[in-house]
């Protein structure tokens, strides 16, 4: 569909988010939603990004502060586990690093074109007790 | 009343599908954002949504975009009470007509504004509100300055930061009077409910806008937005600066039942020095050069004065 300029709109023209009805939008999860173009999630603010997070999921033990915490809803968790990063919708604020209890980190900050395989080969080793932040209470 | 969702841990709150959506236009890092979706998440409900012009309603509604999966109304800076206010209004009388199409879903009423929509420009219609009774939330985003305009300061910004019309100088330290106490005036109303929240305690945040939700009434919801760009931290760091508010007690969690019955939800563990609170953050740097070491001391006694006045309230359960 083509979209309208701003004064192609009558007054009182209604955006919708969705093409189609959803029922029950609250337990309804983004992949399963019919977004129309109007919702910001078809959009992109990807170039925003200086650095970019990426995820091992070998550290991670899914307490969920890096889903609670980012900003834009960029944290993909699933039936409790945090699977991956909406690139789409990350600034890059690099909350989600800060907030990550594990020793090491499970979520670390990466120039925007490093490959993750790359970033995953030279992932830091555990540090030592002392160095280490105490892990965040919720 | 619909059932009330149940979110015993974070990992229960993490299967939250949010109705918020990304690619919205807030700068990376906004507290805003963590607070509407705490805010949201906490229900599965039907919404009503209003925001007051702010950076909330201006980044999240640019043409052609809506962030929003909720209905959703924006009419002026001052009046995001009293739109939702008037929705709630209307839904009571289709209501009493037996007019409403699916009668068993209940929605919830919920507005937002930042603090100079709140704490100044719409104030008489926040007011307003309360005083009628509606059946509704307002939850005011402080981040205790204009920011969506370029950080000019509202009765909530504090003293001694500087904004750009209290900038700090040569001859001024900046904002030169206290925060309005928000809390106790809504309070004042005889609301059921109201609560100060910061988003990095995101369990004393739900476990109170559900509080919110349930009662009968006006509902007041003060929540702690550190902002990036106006307080001047690095956006990676909003949590740990709102760690700082609540650990100093700068912004202590509490709430205020039927305004006569003071709680406080929140006891730090450690109580941090106002002092680290204040370094943290750009908008008070200027501070720290020995002349204005008194105003320091100043800071950390209202903030002991203020904690001593909510614990001897909650004693005596008033
Ligand atoms: C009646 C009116 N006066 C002034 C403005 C300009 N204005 C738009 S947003 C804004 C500041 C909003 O500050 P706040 O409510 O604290 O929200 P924040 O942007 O800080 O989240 C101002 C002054 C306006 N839109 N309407
Ligand atoms: S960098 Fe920021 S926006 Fe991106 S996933 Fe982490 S917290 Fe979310
Ligand atoms: S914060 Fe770290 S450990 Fe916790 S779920 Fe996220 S990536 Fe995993
Ligand atoms: S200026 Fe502050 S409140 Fe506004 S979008 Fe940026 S971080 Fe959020
Ligand atoms: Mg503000």
């Amino acid at each position: 569909m083509e979209k309208k300029g701003w004064d192609g709109f009558e007054i009182g023209a209604m955006l919708r988010t969705f093409d189609g009805a959803v029922s029950d939008i609250a337990t309804t999860l983004p992949e399963n939603r019919p977004y129309s173009q109007s919702s910001s999630f078809t959009a992109s603010v990807a170039d925003w990004r200086i650095e970019k997070p990426l995820f091992n999921k070998d550290y991670c033990i899914d307490c969920q502060f890096c889903w609670v915490y980012c900003p834009d809803m960029s944290i993909i968790s699933r039936d409790k586990k945090m699977i991956g990063i909406d690139f789409d919708h990350c600034k890059g604020c690099g909350i989600c690093v800060q907030v990550c209890p594990t020793n090491p980190k499970s979520l670390l900050m990466f120039p925007e074109q490093k490959d993750e395989e790359s970033a995953l080969a030279e992932w830091p080793k555990k540090e030592k007790k002392d160095q280490a932040e105490e892990p965040k209470e919720d | 009343m619909s059932e009330m969702k149940k979110i015993k841990n974070l990992k229960d709150f993490s299967t939250s599908a949010d109705r918020f959506e990304g690619a919205n236009l807030l700068c990376p890092g906004c507290a805003h954002s963590i607070i509407v979706r705490e805010v949201l998440n906490a229900t599965n409900d039907d919404l009503i949504l209003a925001a007051s012009t702010g950076c909330l309603e201006v980044c999240t509604a640019v043409y052609p975009y809506t962030s929003w999966d909720a209905s959703w109304i924006h009419i002026g800076f001052e009046n995001g009470s009293s739109a939702v206010a008037g929705a709630e209004a209307m839904y009571k009388a289709l209501k009493t007509k037996g007019r409403l199409k699916q009668p068993d879903r209940v929605p919830k009423f919920v507005a937002f504004g930042g603090d100079g929509a709140t704490y100044d420009i719409g104030f008489q219609w926040i007011s307003g509100c309360f005083e009628r009774g509606h059946n509704m939330m307002y939850v005011c985003l402080d981040n205790e300055v204009y920011a969506n305009t370029g950080g000019q300061r509202s009765s909530s910004t504090p003293i001694g930061a500087s904004a750009t019309t209290t900038p700090a100088g040569r001859v001024s330290y900046g904002e030169k009077r206290n925060k309005k106490d928000m809390m106790a005036i809504m309070a004042a109303h005889g609301a059921p409910y109201v609560a100060q929240v910061a988003p990095n305690k995101w369990k004393d945040m739900v476990a109170k806008i559900q509080k919110g939700f349930a009662a009968e009434g006006p509902v007041y919801i003060n929540a702690m937005s550190a902002c990036t760009t106006e307080w001047k931290f690095a956006p990676e760091d909003t949590i740990s600066i709102s760690d700082l508010a609540t650990d100093s007690l700068v912004f202590p969690l509490y709430e205020i039942i039927d305004g006569t019955k003071l709680n406080i939800t929140y006891r730090p563990k450690n109580i941090v020095p106002v002092r680290d609170y204040l370094g943290a953050q750009g908008r008070f740097k200027h501070l720290f050069t020995k002349q204005y070491d008194y105003l320091i001391d100043e800071w950390q006694t209202r903030v002991d004065a203020k904690w001593d006045y909510l614990q001897r309230r909650e004693e005596a359960s008033v």
